[in-house]
């Protein structure tokens, strides 16, 4: 059984047809092309699989695509502007944050939501907010400093 | 600070971007028009003799394209070692553990090829099973392979100088035994693999691998491919360490049912069948004694060990080999002696990880040494310096440390973490621990016999001598080998690491074993920094050869050409660029001749450039059996120093400090360097507190889920201090040599010093968990 759903999709209005079982995970990646969210296990363990759904965080694996209908997403892909990155990522490459890369788009989102809520984070609650987002890595060390470091480019962003 | 422009600097890395917005393709990312998705049947029972396998239902199912079993697959035996080939891509006559592969189908969708696999009709007689590895080593234990009887998958007796004597001669002898748990690598992509058979009758495969030659030649040999029909390329791989070093079953079914199907087959391994497919740490058990003088000179060391293998053999011969000859170092021993058994089990077979075979005993000699410390009275600091080893002394196994900064780890790390104001004077429940560890630098030799190379490099500049591509079969899997070559590159071709582009993973670029002994910064940079030289010395002597100067005049760096150190002649070079290349937009300009230039003249005399460079190290160690499993023409060595909190009611641990030294040789990249050693240490923390796979009494993995079976968090890691040490090392690329493996070494030992300081209970078996040592300070309270 298909059904029509709408949303916005890193700005764009989508319309598609998916069936009642199919997850946002599967959705995104498989009929959207949408292959920066990335699928580290489908059970909402890893948090590779992040994208910010209404502002929100969440597991897209653990998301039915229909639930969906209606809501406005963002994606890895979505995030940087006119080919610039976003204070994240251009933090995530300067300060070592990355290896294989894997949990790298999960963990950007989880932080963007972050900073999205709260500009001037302590470092506990950074590592709060990435704790649902498991990186075997790097031992999170280099990924809470950019984190840190791009809350900053933000907040000074914001200011001028 | 260094001379270099390019190197010892923590340049980003060059796969940064590509990472951090999504764009890097990972296998399981790729679709191509008429893919095919494949599923495998897995066995639900630990030990049965197979009855009968009924596919037809299975392949009536429309949309299914075909079933494969052993049947179609054939029986080639195929392993790690040639030495141990035990397994068959599908089982035919028997299944040994939950999970091994019997059949496997492609169909037009994934659903299809679900519903497939559960109508697949096997009929077993199930055999009792054994799932302990002391069960397995007695007499009517149930035979898991006929030709290996006992269970016994290999054994290895080495002893150097006469152990017993010298024990007997010692004034202490302290005895310790230790036991880790089964690990998952969980690394978070899980494998996946897209074979591509064309209608040459070539292979393609595209697979989550970190050693793409390695996976070419068993696909070759087990689909009966002419080797050199086979192209393994690796795109983006999240994760390795050490589990993906081995062809799997998903690779070889991928390539056998795109072969049979004429169309392109995908898979991916779900969660769970990472868990069932395994490869990952061995259970270890170890028994040691130490003797040494009252004064704290170490002489001998009896180490005995016991892994759990699983049911198959794996990386295991190599790991059994490990657990011995990695405790030569770094320590001066008089004598040696190891006894090591790797026995069959009826559970997914262990491989490599992280830290190859040596984690274990590492973690339960650095606790010996403590315990042998506090008996005589020594700072456990004191104690290892006393007996460490420097540059130039050869362990008592023959394995020569050609560079060692470990008592610069140790300086290091004792003023780093204020130990000397600490160790001793901490309140009740606070503790400080300290161990060291070294770990090879690649390994001496390839998996297989051979002559071959073991690695090779190409590179080639682009024709308007712009780029430099460097081109390799090496493997990035996130530890940042692509960045490293280029940045050897660009070094030794004296232009900005913006102008070399890494192609690498792909079996058709060149000759290279992969990502696993820590080997590919010392080999694959050998060969890149060799090519690199070729290539510079073709278009020096092209200058000198056009501007009629002495090659010995020329020097290329950061991108600009100088003769004698200065500007020189070059007028007729640069104009004649600029003409052959009129409206661009970046016309070579400056006073100096830029590299651009000199690369299109010499490329306008001669054609491409082109500059090859390959490595392989000398022959290597002693000439007792098993002495190749050890060597490495370099070897890295790190000291830690871990700092807990200990709730002595309840035995929650808390670990609040690291400090962590790592001799990598000359840093790379300073960043990736240290990002290896975090790395290390968050791998070694989980292991140490909490992580293990869980069986039930039938076999089944209990947990096979990141949920269930738990890694770090981002709040389980405490703060990191991270110091880079950096030994000359004359047989690495410009001194460089290993950083990620080495640096997981001390952690368990470290951390569990710690814990022994700050209670007074030793852990002996992990993982350290607050049951585990609530239980201790229990039984230690009540014997007082
Ligand atoms: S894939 Fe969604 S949490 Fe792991
Ligand atoms: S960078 Fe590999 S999992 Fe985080």
């Amino acid at each position: 059984m298909k059904r029509i759903i709408k949303l916005t999709i890193n700005g764009k209005t989508i319309e598609a047809a998916v069936s009642s079982n199919q997850t946002l995970l599967q959705f995104l990646r498989e009929d959207m092309d949408l292959t920066g969210t990335k699928h580290g296990c489908g059970l909402g363990d890893c948090g590779a699989c992040t994208v910010i759904l209404d502002g929100k965080a969440v597991n897209s694996c653990l998301v039915l695509a229909v639930q969906a209908d209606g809501s406005e997403i963002l994606t890895i892909e979505g995030l940087a502007e006119d080919g610039k990155l976003h204070p994240l990522q251009q933090a995530f490459v300067d300060k070592g944050a990355i290896q294989c890369g894997f949990c790298t788009p999960g963990m950007i989102l989880s932080a963007k939501a972050l900073l999205d809520e709260k500009p001037n984070p302590s470092e506990l609650e950074i590592r709060t907010a990435i704790s649902g987002n498991l990186c075997r890595c790097t031992g999170y060390q280099k990924i809470v400093e950019a984190i840190g470091e791009a809350a900053e480019v933000v907040r000074m962003r914001e200011e001028s | 600070m260094s001379d270099y422009q390019v190197l010892n600097t923590r340049a980003p890395r060059v796969d940064g971007p590509a990472k951090a917005t999504g764009q890097a393709k990972y296998t399981d990312d790729f679709k191509i028009p008429g893919m095919l998705y494949a599923s495998i049947l897995q066995s639900p029972v630990a030990h049965a003799r197979i009855l009968h396998i009924d596919a037809s239902k299975a392949r009536k199912l429309t949309g299914v394209k075909a079933v494969v079993t052993a049947r179609e697959a054939g029986l080639i035996k195929y392993g790690v070692s040639p030495a141990r080939y035990d397994e068959t891509l599908f089982a035919h006559d028997k299944v040994r553990y939950v999970g091994d592969e019997i059949a496997a189908v492609a169909a037009s969708d994934q659903d299809i090829a679900q519903e497939a696999l559960s109508l697949i009709k096997v009929d077993y007689e199930e055999l009792p099973a054994v799932f302990d590895m002391f069960e397995a080593m007695k007499e009517g234990a149930p035979q898991i392979h006929d030709e290996f009887p006992g269970n016994m998958n290999a054994e290895v007796h080495q002893e150097f100088g006469d152990t017993e004597a010298a024990l007997r001669s010692c004034d202490l002898v302290v005895d310790h035994t230790f036991i880790n748990k089964r690990q998952d690598a969980a690394f978070i992509e899980p494998h996946s693999c897209l074979a591509v058979f064309d209608h040459s009758g070539r292979l393609t495969l595209y697979t989550s691998t970190q050693v793409p030659h390695y996976v070419m030649r068993t696909v070759a040999m087990t689909l009966q491919i002419p080797v050199g029909n086979v192209r393994v390329i690796k795109p983006y791989v999240g994760g390795g360490f050490g589990p993906k070093c081995e062809a799997t079953p998903l690779e070889m079914s991928c390539g056998l049912l795109s072969k049979v199907t004429g169309q392109p087959v995908k898979m991916t391994y779900s969660r769970e069948q990472v868990f069932l497919h395994s490869r990952a740490r061995h259970q270890f058990y170890a028994e040691m004694s130490l003797g040494v003088m009252k004064d704290g000179t170490m002489v001998a060391l009896k180490n005995k060990a016991v892994l759990d293998g699983g049911a198959y053999t794996s990386f295991g011969i190599a790991t059994v080999y490990y657990s011995g000859s990695l405790l030569g170092g770094p320590y001066k021993l008089k004598t040696m002696k190891y006894d090591g058994y790797r026995v069959y089990t009826n559970k997914p077979a262990c491989g490599a990880q992280r830290g190859h075979g040596g984690v274990a005993h590492r973690a339960c000699f650095e606790q010996l040494i403590d315990m042998t410390a506090e008996k005589l009275g020594i700072d456990p600091i004191d104690m290892r310096l006393k007996n460490i080893m420097t540059t130039g002394d050869i362990t008592v196994n023959e394995l020569d440390m050609s560079s060692l900064g470990m008592k610069e780890c140790i300086e290091a790390i004792r003023s780093g973490s204020d130990w000397n104001n600490k160790k001793g004077k901490l309140p009740k429940g606070k503790g400080i621990g300290m161990a060291c560890g070294f770990f090879v630098s690649g390994a001496g030799y390839p998996i297989y016999r051979s002559d071959t190379y073991h690695s090779t490099v190409v590179i080639k500049l682009s024709e308007d001598g712009g780029v430099a591509n460097v081109m390799t079969g090496s493997a990035e899997i996130g530890q940042g080998s692509d960045t490293t070559m280029a940045m050897i590159a660009a070094e030794t071709l004296g232009i900005k690491l913006k102008d070399v582009q890494v192609h690498s993973g792909d079996t058709d670029y060149s000759v290279d074993l992969g990502a696993y002994s820590s080997r590919q910064t010392l080999m694959t940079g050998h060969a890149t920094k060799e090519a690199a030289e070729q290539v510079k010395s073709q278009i020096a002597s092209h200058l000198s050869e056009e501007l009629n100067v002495p090659v010995s005049s020329i020097t290329f760096a950061d991108g600009i050409v100088k003769f004698d150190g200065g500007p020189g002649n070059f007028e007729k070079l640069r104009s004649s660029y600029i003409k052959e290349h009129r409206g661009w937009m970046d016309p070579p300009t400056g006073e100096y001749l830029t590299f651009r230039e000199a690369a299109r003249m010499a490329y306008l005399k001669a054609g491409t450039i082109v500059g090859t460079g390959k490595y392989k190290p000398p022959r290597l160690g002693g000439s007792y059996k098993g002495a190749a499993v050890g060597t490495s023409p370099a070897y890295g060595c790190s000291a830690q120093i871990v700092e807990v909190t200990v709730d002595l009611e309840t035995g929650q641990i808390t670990i609040d400090r690291m400090t962590d030294a790592h001799d990598c040789g000359l840093a790379i990249n300073r960043t990736s360097v240290e990002g290896q050693m975090q790395g290390s240490l968050s791998m070694g923390l989980g292991e140490c507190l909490f992580e293990e796979v869980k069986f039930d009494s039938r076999g089944r993995v209990l947990n096979p889920s990141l949920g269930e079976y738990k890694i770090p968090t981002a709040l389980d890691m405490p703060k990191v201090k991270s110091i880079i040490v950096e030994s000359s090392e004359p047989n690495g690329p410009y001194g460089a040599k290993e950083v990620g493996e080495g640096a997981i070494m001390p952690t368990i030992p470290a951390i569990l010093n710690a814990i022994y300081d700050a209670t007074g209970v030793r852990v002996n078996e992990l993982p350290a968990t607050s049951e585990r040592l609530f239980m201790a300070l229990k039984d230690k309270s009540e014997a007082v």
